[in-house]
């Protein structure tokens, strides 16, 4: 391998003398610790690298080795239920922590080589079979049934494969000759190199969405499987909080949860809840299903940048097993923030922000490896992005937030405003959009259509139910966004009683829908159907709060009728799969709604 | 810290906090250094970057005093340490760890790197139990747990420094007398004031005995103040983990650590990015708050109370928002509030606790706290609504539920935020339910009805 010498130093940038060839990317172990880095920038036979550890100690004269190879990751089964660094190396597993000394729970600088683990393995060809690249040669039984792959570019024949046991994931199972006569020796597990994309064999349409278990994402703003969406909000508007709800609830097979610049103190509550929460789908502990990689705010912030890459290339490595795959990263901005940072280090002119002018591109590279295939074994699976965007100041306008809108599909605001009084999910309902809405419309429509209509719904309404309420509860947050602002000029009760009324539902769709309490025991997670009657409920609250005040009845009435306080609670009181109790309660709502009619002392407006 | 290799008569230029040398020894990037001038005093300083010619030496202290021809270099072979040792409490330090109360030099048992290393996210515990700081706006509506970094942001006038000591005199867990804290105090460029009435304070109240104080006093050298909480948080964690204890580390004023960190970051003439602040603020400013927490296995906690003065009370400057992201929640305070008497000023909407969730409700405080602090969070916004109706349209326009509201707000603040005394959590929850009893039932969608009917009963007239 090539070797240079340091010839300076500052941070995590290094320039070193070349005694050899190095590529732009290569990986580099850096002094006599081999801290690992990668060559960015070559001249003559100088090379420019960034360091993805703390360089403390580094001095002019130590040596460089290359490692012949763009940096890398080591994908396989011992990923599933791990914890790892930004470079993917493995943070937990051994019981150092337990040691007396303080260095030991911290983490020091250098190479930690993953320990090699035993799986159970069964073949799935023979020998003389001829496999292409991104077939499968065999299964592993990790936390759930895997296959072994064929590294995408290989093709041929299959010289011998290991019979059916235990083994290690780093030994050779199989062997294949390719069309030039070449043997490859395969393993469970397969080295990729972290910014290449995996290949794919094409890329298909969304139509599912990827369910939260989010009333206000799955029905107002939905994000497709093999979709993106960005998530940015100020400090304290629940990001953290809505994603690791997100990580327990949502409908993915597999999880990679990507902790770029989070909090240590949360990755601690996350790993803790993740290990008790037992995966509905499965029944196995939630903790199998997911990859944690961790780079902390106060781990290394050049590995911060890499993070993203070694987290999205786990995402793409499980959607090539025919998986659908969710990718949460939080936070996009702090990775935004360690490309700054090298940038300036580099001394490269700065664009918008003291960011370097690439941000744009690099985020759009990111974005673009969200997407639903068909994989090279001719499977189905995706891989949707979801990263959360912390804005300098919560102002939507800056660089990082302003650059990833262009790239994403949906996109949830979150809203101080409606943290600060507690209600969460703190999604802004009129900044928020979702470009998937319609996508996923015709997969919603079917479940409205299945489920017995309320004895009090007109059910002449043609087409998609959902669509139609979905319009109408956006259309009622918007017109009351409208006479909120009149009524702090004129005062409420100079408004009209149909747009008193407005207001009026507005604040129960508010109360009864959009809030969702990620700590209340049933209605941490909202399955679609009991999604789709909460709807069907308000639709008809809507349509019978309409009728009454055409009757003649006041809004105050209305508010005042006991049956509010159960509809506004619905989410905290009705289980999932309990549709009786939603008939129940649109059955009240029609007794009380029906029998309201004008009132003797109609509210004056004030004088 | 034994000096390995010296360099005389190399010194080329000196600018700002940065002094340029002629390389001619094998020193390492970020290795400690002290600069001896022609005054024989030593200055505290790092290697920042190092080539083939060139030595760049940041100077952390006071570089006045130096010339180029007689300054000499001497190199410690290793990053800044700290020796630290049982007799740590009771003590007051300098900036930079040397003892600045007379006393003999401090044992050394131990050698830490003050720049610390990240504690492994797999090593950490979860933060769960519920401090008691007699506070009610922050034991009800922001519960403070052990190990958790809760920052206080205020601005110049407001009394930070009253609540950080109220806190500190009175932080016990619940049902246990007062819980042995040990405090440890960085006053990185305070007044002297501040500083003696910190000290001053502790020693009233008989905690002087279990606190160790590091004083880097507005006076003293600015780059200094990089150094100070370094210092500070290694002898807590030094507490924490190695002696068991748990500690409260109170670090003021970050804004001034800031303004030193821009100062030295100017002087190296980098790429700003907000106001002037460095781009890696946030990574500097995350090495110290991550330094909190509780670890497996081991008994001591640390929990941080930094304060950070806001500037012109602009909670979206750099200091405060970089914070907020890094610390877990914050509390803030409201100069109306204090203008208007009431006693802490703490402004709860924006105030967040983001590890109450963890330490509070069954098993750790009482199974109806958190229900009762989000209906309270909930009536505290829709009264502010009302308030801002009410100035438009006047009192009387108002609603009946809006005048309730308007009603509950001014009770809110006079009551429950409002304390002359310390209040258990009993006696806050107590003040919470008899506020929301002014409310119509109804409206309280936050609670449950076995709620209601336990605490509130019947419909309020």
């Amino acid at each position: 391998m090539s070797r240079a010498t340091i010839t300076s130093i500052s941070g995590p940038v290094l320039h070193a003398r070349c005694a050899g060839a190095f590529a732009v990317g290569e990986a580099l172990f850096v002094g006599a610790a081999g801290l690992l880095g990668e060559v960015v920038r070559l001249h003559d036979d100088f090379l420019v690298a960034q360091v993805y550890e703390d360089t403390t100690g580094l001095k002019p004269g130590d040596g460089v080795d290359g490692s012949g190879a763009p940096l890398s990751v080591r994908l396989g089964p011992a990923l599933l239920g791990g914890i790892f660094d930004g470079l993917l190396r493995p943070l937990g597993g051994d019981d150092s922590g337990a040691d007396a000394g303080l260095a030991s729970p911290f983490i020091a600088p250098g190479q930690r080589a993953a320990p090699a683990r035993r799986f159970a393995f069964t073949p799935a060809v023979a020998a003389g079979q001829r496999l292409a690249g991104g077939a499968a040669f065999g299964f592993v039984a990790a936390a759930r049934r895997l296959c072994c792959l064929v590294p995408p570019g290989l093709a041929g024949e299959v010289v011998d494969i290991a019979a059916a046991g235990d083994y290690p994931d780093d030994a050779p199972l199989c062997r294949l000759r390719d069309a030039g006569g070449t043997v490859h020796a395969l393993a469970m597990g397969q080295q990729w190199p972290v910014r290449q994309p995996r290949p794919v064999a094409r890329r298909l349409p969304t139509d599912a969405p990827l369910l939260t278990g989010q009333r206000v994402l799955d029905t107002l703003f939905p994000v497709a499987l093999g979709g993106k969406a960005a998530i940015p909000g100020g400090f304290g508007t629940g990001k953290t909080v809505l994603l690791e709800a997100l990580v327990k609830a949502c409908s993915a097979d597999i999880i990679v949860y990507l902790g770029c610049g989070e909090r240590g103190n949360e990755m601690a509550g996350a790993l803790e809840e993740m290990a008790a929460l037992v995966d509905p789908k499965s029944g196995r502990p939630m903790a199998e299903r997911t990859v944690i990689v961790a780079n902390t705010s106060n781990m290394p912030v050049a590995a911060r940048e890499a993070s993203i890459y070694c987290a999205v290339t786990i995402a793409e490595y499980f959607r090539d097993q025919g998986l659908d795959v969710a990718l949460m990263a939080d936070s996009t901005s702090r990775w935004a923030e360690a490309l700054r940072e090298v940038s300036g280090r580099l001394g490269e002119l700065p664009g918008e922000g003291g960011y370097p002018a690439y941000l744009g591109s690099r985020l759009a590279e990111f974005y673009e490896r969200a997407a639903k295939v068909e994989t090279l074994a001719g499977e189905t699976g995706s891989v949707t992005l979801l990263g959360a965007i912390s804005p300098q100041a919560g102002d939507f306008s800056e660089p990082v937030t302003a650059h990833t809108t262009r790239y994403v599909r949906s996109f949830w605001a979150l809203d101080a405003k409606r943290a600060q009084a507690r209600f969460y999910p703190a999604i802004h309902p009129l900044q928020s959009y979702s470009e998937d809405a319609l996508a996923v419309a015709g997969w919603w429509g079917e479940v409205h259509a299945a489920l017995p209509a309320l004895a009090v719904e007109t059910t002449e309404a043609a087409g998609n139910d959902w669509e139609r309420l979905r319009r109408r509860v956006l259309s009622l947050l918007d017109e009351e966004a409208r006479l909120e602002r009149m009524a702090r000029i004129v005062g409420k009760d100079a408004l009209q009683p149909r747009q008193r009324l407005t207001l009026l539902c507005a604040e129960v769709v508010g109360e009864a829908f959009l809030r969702q309490s990620a700590f209340s025991e049933n209605d941490r997670v909202c399955g679609p159907q009991r999604q789709a009657l909460m709807l069907r409920t308000l639709g008809a609250f809507l349509d019978l709060a309409e009728a009454a005040v055409a009757r003649g009845a006041t809004p105050e009435a209305i508010a005042a009728l006991p049956v509010l306080r159960r509809l506004q609670r619905m989410g905290e009181d009705i289980r999932e799969g309990d549709p009786a109790a939603f008939a129940a309660l649109a059955a009240a709502l029609q007794a009380q709604l029906g029998g309201l009619a004008a009132t003797e002392g109609e509210h004056a407006p004030a004088p | 810290m034994r000096p390995r290799l010296s360099l005389r008569h190399a010194a080329q230029r000196l600018e700002g906090p940065l002094l340029f040398l002629r390389r001619s020894v094998e020193v390492g990037y970020n290795e400690a250094v002290e600069v001896v001038g022609a005054d024989g005093a030593a200055r505290l300083g790092r290697v920042s970057a190092v080539d083939g010619e060139v030595i760049v030496v940041e100077l952390l202290e006071a570089g006045s005093g130096l010339n180029l021809g007689e300054t000499a270099v001497r190199f410690h072979g290793e990053p800044l340490h700290f020796g630290v040792g049982p007799g740590l409490l009771g003590r007051v330090f300098d900036g930079v760890g040397r003892p600045a109360d007379g006393g003999a030099p401090l044992p050394v048992e131990r050698r830490l790197r003050i720049d610390g290393l990240p504690l492994n996210p797999v090593a950490r515990a979860t933060p769960r139990d519920f401090i008691e700081t007699g506070v009610s706006a922050i034991d009800l509506m922001n519960s403070l747990v052990r190990g958790q970094k809760l920052p206080l942001f205020s601005g110049g006038g407001l009394p930070h420094d009253r609540i950080a000591v109220a806190i500190a005199r009175h932080a016990r867990l619940r049902g246990a007398g007062t819980e042995d804290f040990a405090i440890v105090f960085a006053g990185i460029g305070v007044p002297h004031d501040t500083a003696e009435f910190f000290r001053r304070s502790l020693e009233e109240s008989g905690a002087l005995a279990r606190s160790a104080l590091f004083l880097n006093l507005a006076g003293d050298a600015s780059t200094q103040r990089l150094l100070t909480p370094r210092f500070a948080l290694t002898a807590a964690e030094y507490l924490a983990f190695v002696e068991g204890r748990h500690v409260l580390a109170i670090l003021t004023d970050m804004t001034a650590y800031c303004e030193a960190l821009r100062e030295v970051a100017g002087a190296r003439g980098e790429v700003p990015a907000r106001k002037g602040f460095p781009g890696y603020m946030y990574s500097d400013l995350a090495s110290l708050y991550e330094r909190a927490g509780c670890v497996r296995g081991r008994p001591g906690t640390l929990t941080q109370l930094p304060i950070l003065t806001m500037p012109s009370d602009d909670i979206g400057h750099p200091v405060p928002d970089l914070s907020g992201y890094i610390t877990e929640g914050q509390i803030v305070l409201s100069r109306a509030l204090d203008r208007a008497g009431v006693w802490p000023p703490i402004d709860v909407l924006p105030s967040l606790s983001r590890l109450m969730k963890d330490g509070t409700g069954r098993g750790y405080t009482d199974a109806d706290h958190p229900a009762l602090a989000s209906q309270l969070y909930a009536a505290y916004a829709r009264a502010g609504q009302a308030r801002l109706l009410a100035s438009v349209v006047g009192e009387d326009g108002l609603s009946d539920a809006d005048r309730r509201y308007l009603d509950f707000g001014r009770r809110f603040e006079r009551e429950l935020i409002h304390q002359d005394a310390p209040r258990s959590l009993e006696d806050s929850m107590r003040c919470g339910w008899r506020l929301l009893a002014g409310l119509p039932r109804s409206e309280l969608t936050r609670l449950s009805d076995a709620q209601i009917a336990a605490y509130l009963g019947g419909e309020a007239s």
